[in-house]
C-alpha cells in the first residue's frame, strides 16, 4: 500500500452499511434476506486451513468461527471463516463494516444497530451458539489495541 | 387406558403459542421439556399459600411448606420404586446429583482404581468423573459406541477387572436415544465389585423406572426433563451407600449438631441437602410426576415411538439425511446431518417455519469425534407432540435444503 493511499482516511463504516441496506431494500421476506446471507457468505473468500487455528478460533458452539487480523498501517483487515452457511454470510456483512477501517471508525460503530437496520436482528443475539458476537468482540478488542500503539 | 395426545397438548399453555408467524413445533423436549398448567399451578400454589423455609417451621407455613417438600421426597420414590423417601437426594439438577456422587463417593478413590464410563455420555457424566480422576489419579476407561450407535458390550466386559470402582452409563442417550442395557451392565459390574451410576434424564422421561430392578447403587434425573421445573433434581442412591458417604457441601440442614470445634453431620437424606432446599421446585416436580403418572405411560411412549417412525419413514426417500442412532433400543430421538448444510444453518432455517430442533454437539463432544462430526441437528419427540409436528418438521427440513442447494 502507498503513503498516498494512507492518507486518506478509509471510507466509514456507515458508507459499507448504506450499500447493504441498498441491496437489502430489494429483497422481501425472510427467505430472500437469509438467501442473500447464504450468497454473501459463498462469495467470502474461504480461509486457508492452515489459518483454520485455535488461535483464530472465535469461541461458538453450534458453529465454528476463524479471525484473523491485519494491521496495515493505521487501519486493520479482517478475514474470517465459518462452517455454517449462515454464520459465513453474517461475518461476510461484518468484514464488510469493519475491514480496512481505523481503529476509531471500528470502536464508534454499533453493529447491533447495524444488523437490525437490515432485518437481521436475531443474528447478534447473546445466544453463545452464534460466534458472531465474539467475534464482534475480538474485532473491537483489536481495535482497542492498536488505537493505544 | 389409552392416550390422546391433542388432550394432553391442550393442558401445555406455552404450545399454543406462535413462533415466527407460525405454530410451535417443540422438538427440543430432550434438552428442556414444557410444562403442564399443574405444574404451574402448583409451583404458584405454594407461593401463594404455603410457603416459608422448611424443616423448622414451629409455625403453619412453615409445617404445610415442609409437608410439600417430604410429599415430593415420597412422591419420587414411588415413582422410580425406590425402598422409601430416604432414599431420595434433591439436588438443582442432575449435573449436581453426578457431582455429588463423584466427590463424595469418590473421596477415596486411589491411584489406579478405575471408572468406566461409555463414549456416549452427556458431560454432566463425564467431567465429573475427569476431575475426580485428575484429583485422586483413578483411571477413566471408556465402552465404545457401535457405528449404529450401541454400547460394545464385549467391549465392556473386558474394561471390568478388580480396581473398577465405578461404572457410570447414560441409560438413554440424549443424542442416539438408544436404551442402554443397563440391568445387565449393572449385574456385570457388581460381580467385579463395582458401583453403578445411570444417568437417567431421559429415561426417567419415557421409561418407567425400577431402580431395584435395574440393580445399581445411584440414579440422576432432572425435573425439567421430565416437564417439571428447572432448578431440582433427583439423586436416587442406594440407602447403605449414602449412608456411608461423607457430605457434599456443608451449611444449615445437614447437620445433627454444631459447636466451634466440631460439627456432626446428620443422617442422608438430608445429610447432602445443605442450605434451604428449593420447596417451589419440589411442589412443581411432585406436581409433574402426579401428572405423568395419571396418563397411560406405555401409551406414551408407544405414541412418541410412532411419530419417530413415520419421521424417518418421511426421511428414508432422501439421500442427503445421515441418521445418528439407529440401535434396535432406541427411544424418540432423532440426531442427523443434512448434507452440505451445518446443523446450525439447519436449526436456524427450521426455526423460521416454527420448528424448534437442537444444533450443536449436545453437550457430548467425545461422541461426536466417534461420528467424525462437529455437531448435529436433533429432533426429539415428547408426549405432546403430534403427526402435526412431525410433519412441519420434514416440511421445513424440504424447504431447508433448498436454501443450501
Amino acid at each position: 500500500m502507498t503513503a498516498a493511499v494512507l492518507e486518506h482516511a478509509p471510507s466509514p463504516p456507515e458508507a459499507a452499511l448504506a450499500e447493504l441496506a441498498e441491496e437489502f431494500e430489494l429483497l422481501g421476506d425472510w427467505e430472500e434476506r437469509y438467501r442473500h446471507v447464504i450468497d454473501l457468505g459463498r462469495e467470502l473468500q474461504p480461509l486457508s486451513p492452515v489459518e483454520r487455528t485455535d488461535a483464530n478460533k472465535v469461541r461458538g458452539c453450534a458453529s465454528q468461527v476463524w479471525l484473523v487480523t491485519e494491521p496495515q498501517g493505521d487501519r486493520l483487515q479482517f478475514r474470517g471463516d465459518s462452517d455454517a452457511h449462515i454464520v459465513r454470510g453474517l461475518i461476510a456483512i461484518l468484514l464488510r463494516l469493519y475491514s480496512g477501517r481505523s481503529p476509531d471508525q471500528i470502536l464508534n460503530f454499533d453493529a447491533k444497530v447495524a444488523f437490525a437496520g437490515l432485518g437481521l436482528s436475531g443474528a447478534l443475539s447473546t445466544q453463545r451458539s452464534n460466534g458472531l458476537n465474539a467475534m464482534l468482540a475480538r474485532i473491537r478488542a483489536d481495535a482497542e489495541r492498536l488505537a493505544e500503539n | 387406558m389409552s392416550f390422546d395426545p391433542y388432550a394432553a397438548r391442550a393442558e401445555f399453555p406455552i404450545l399454543s403459542r406462535q413462533v415466527n408467524g407460525r405454530p410451535l413445533a417443540y422438538l427440543d423436549s430432550a434438552a428442556s421439556a414444557q410444562k403442564p398448567q399443574a405444574v404451574i399451578d402448583a409451583m404458584v400454589r405454594t407461593m401463594t399459600h404455603s410457603y416459608a423455609n422448611v424443616h423448622r417451621g414451629i409455625h403453619t407455613l412453615g409445617n404445610e411448606a415442609t409437608e410439600a417438600y417430604e410429599g415430593a421426597r415420597e412422591t419420587v420414590a414411588r415413582f422410580i420404586k425406590a425402598a422409601g423417601p430416604h432414599e431420595i437426594v434433591f439436588t438443582k439438577g442432575a449435573t449436581e446429583a453426578i457431582n455429588l456422587v463423584a466427590s463424595s463417593f469418590g473421596r477415596d478413590f486411589q491411584p489406579g482404581d478405575e471408572i468406566v464410563l461409555t463414549e456416549m455420555e452427556h458431560h454432566a457424566n463425564l467431567v465429573p468423573w475427569r476431575m475426580l480422576a485428575e484429583r485422586t489419579g483413578a483411571v477413566i476407561r471408556y465402552v465404545p459406541v457401535t457405528e449404529e450407535g450401541a454400547l460394545d458390550l464385549a467391549a465392556f466386559r473386558a474394561l471390568l477387572n478388580p480396581r473398577t470402582r465405578m461404572v457410570a452409563v447414560v441409560h438413554m442417550s440424549n443424542v442416539l436415544g438408544t436404551v442402554n442395557p443397563v440391568a445387565e451392565m449393572a449385574a456385570a459390574a457388581r460381580e467385579v465389585g463395582a458401583a453403578v451410576l445411570l444417568d437417567g434424564c431421559q429415561a426417567a422421561v419415557h421409561a418407567e423406572v425400577d431402580v431395584q430392578a435395574l440393580g445399581c447403587d445411584f440414579y440422576a434425573f432432572s425435573g425439567h426433563k421430565l416437564y417439571g421445573p428447572t432448578g431440582i433434581g433427583v439423586l436416587w442412591g442406594k440407602a447403605e451407600r449414602l449412608e456411608a458417604m461423607p457430605p457434599y457441601q456443608g451449611g444449615g440442614e445437614m447437620i445433627e449438631s454444631v459447636s466451634l470445634e466440631r460439627v456432626t453431620y446428620g443422617p442422608p437424606p438430608g445429610r447432602f441437602e445443605a442450605g434451604t432446599p428449593q420447596v417451589i421446585e419440589a411442589a412443581g416436580l411432585k406436581a409433574a410426576i402426579d401428572w405423568l403418572q395419571a396418563q397411560d405411560r406405555s401409551a406414551i411412549a408407544a405414541h412418541e415411538r410412532a411419530l419417530y417412525d413415520h419421521t424417518l419413514e418421511r426421511l428414508r426417500g432422501a439421500n442427503d439425511i445421515r441418521i445418528f442412532g439407529e440401535a434396535p433400543d432406541k427411544g424418540a430421538i432423532l440426531s442427523f446431518e443434512l448434507q452440505g448444510a451445518h446443523a446450525h444453518d439447519v436449526a436456524q432455517i427450521l426455526d423460521r417455519y416454527g420448528v424448534a430442533v437442537r444444533a450443536g454437539t449436545h453437550c457430548a463432544e467425545p461422541l461426536m469425534h466417534r461420528f467424525g462430526v462437529t455437531s448435529t441437528a436433533r429432533a426429539s419427540f415428547a408426549l405432546y407432540n403430534t403427526r402435526e409436528d412431525a410433519d412441519a418438521f420434514v416440511d421445513a427440513l424440504d424447504k431447508a435444503r433448498t436454501f443450501f442447494a
